[in-house]
């Protein structure tokens, strides 16, 4: 006959045993600590140096043809900002056509059909700034999807289902950059993605390729030997909108406080 | 109980399952979460591969060097060695197969791209040898004297070498 003192202490020590061994077994799993060890996973990142871009616009066109967006439509995965910083304080900014052919005037366009012609002895400073997906640590426009149809790989790049998506523009407002928009002929979401096809392949992507002044860069940031990686890790750089919390993971040499 | 409460019961027990079946039709098997987790990995795993099949269709100048050697090698030779050939003769996707033919961009907005002389000295493009369209032999291709596989050659039919003109 177990008496009531055994019966406790019994059960007790039984508890006592199991969860100590669960706990062993939940905080020395060799399996995971070596997963974790030798975590060598990829993370694509992008590099933009903007005191190497001259607005030629190769870029954006190369974008364009390379993921089929339509050419003469006003939209891009990717563009170009003119910053012009006036004498007078004015800070002119433009971007036509989202730069698909350069900047190749001195006016800059102030939307309305109204241009302003900058004479040279009024600009303080003046310069070139290229967009793109930020492929954010956090993803905003990813948290806002009802249906599942944008998502982020493994490789930190962000997706779209053309098949899920539904059109309903959420993830278009909640972008902070503005990277996103509807693709004129299938009506879904639609962004950049790195060239997913491209970089999965070994290649660079179409804009990094285009680019003669090797403005834009984009490598595995994980890796430390990549070229990209080392900059970031290494050089002064700056992301857009930190205070948004988004973890964007294209960084620029040369930002300016007037880009936006 | 009284069956006009069991009723309508049944109907939604029945509408539950139905979309429950339907549902097993329609979300494809690889649709769940997957590596970025619940808040930003829950999708179709298939979709991945489309966009990791995407056409390729800008193949770089390594896929020209071979067939357009003498070209290839030429314009290493000057400052426009920078330019992809695919940025002035368009994507060359299954060349020559597909296009047969490439385009050849001899626009004058093509070489504005660069050089039209923009005074922004906190960009590189005001280091760039630039001119005013407006006075600068309006309305004639720069191929008509420039060779852009050979920029640094002068102007044809000139004897002065490029420097001069400003």
């Amino acid at each position: 006959m177990i008496t009531r003192r055994d019966f406790i202490k019994y059960s007790l020590q039984g508890i006592a045993v199991v969860s100590s061994a669960s706990a062993a077994i939940e905080i020395i799993n060799p399996s995971k600590l070596f997963a974790s060890k030798n975590e060598k996973k990829v993370r694509w990142g992008f590099l933009v140096d903007t005191k190497k871009c001259v607005g030629c616009g190769l870029c954006v066109k190369a974008c364009k043809k390379e993921n089929e967006i339509p050419y003469d439509a006003n939209v891009s995965r990717t563009w170009v900002e003119r910053y012009v910083l006036l004498k007078d304080g004015r800070v002119v900014a433009d971007a036509p056509k989202a730069a698909r052919d350069g900047f190749i005037t001195n006016k800059v366009e102030l939307g309305h059909g109204k241009f302003e012609d900058v004479k040279k002895e009024d600009i303080e400073k003046a310069y070139f700034v290229p967009k793109l997906c930020n492929q954010c640590e956090n993803p905003p426009c990813v948290q806002v999807c009802p249906v599942g149809a944008t998502y982020q790989t493994e490789d930190g790049v962000v997706l779209v289902d053309r098949k899920w998506c539904i059109g309903c523009g959420y993830c278009i407002m909640a972008c902070p950059y503005g990277v996103r928009f509807f693709h004129p002929s299938y009506g879904t979401a639609e962004k950049c993605n790195f060239c997913y096809h491209r970089i999965t392949k070994g290649m660079k992507s179409a804009c990094v390729e285009a680019c003669p002044f090797g403005a834009r860069q984009i490598g595995n940031i994980n890796d430390p030997n990549d070229v990209v990686g080392k900059i970031i890790r290494s050089e002064r750089v700056d992301i857009l909108k930190d205070e948004f919390g988004t973890k964007p993971q294209v960084y620029y040499l040369g930002l300016s406080k007037e880009v936006r | 109980m009284k069956s006009h409460i069991w009723r309508p019961l049944y109907v939604v027990i029945g509408i539950v399952a139905l979309i429950l079946i339907a549902r097993q039709f329609i979300v494809p098997k690889e649709f769940g979460v997957h590596e970025r987790g619940y808040m930003y990995g829950w999708h179709n795993k298939a979709d991945e591969t489309f966009w990791k099949e995407f056409k390729v269709k800008y193949k770089s100048s390594e896929y020209c060097k071979d067939c357009h050697s003498d070209n290839y090698s030429s314009i290493k030779k000057t400052p426009h060695a920078i330019i992809q050939c695919e940025n002035c003769h368009g994507p060359a996707i299954d060349h020559p197969e597909n296009p047969a033919k490439l385009e050849i961009n001899r626009s004058r907005e093509q070489c504005l791209r660069c050089h039209l002389y923009l005074p922004y000295e906190q960009s590189d493009r005001s280091k760039i040898r630039g001119i005013d369209p407006e006075k600068h032999n309006a309305g004639i291709e720069c191929a008509a004297c420039h060779n852009p596989h050979n920029p640094n050659a002068g102007h044809k039919g000139h004897k002065h070498s490029h420097a001069e003109v400003k």
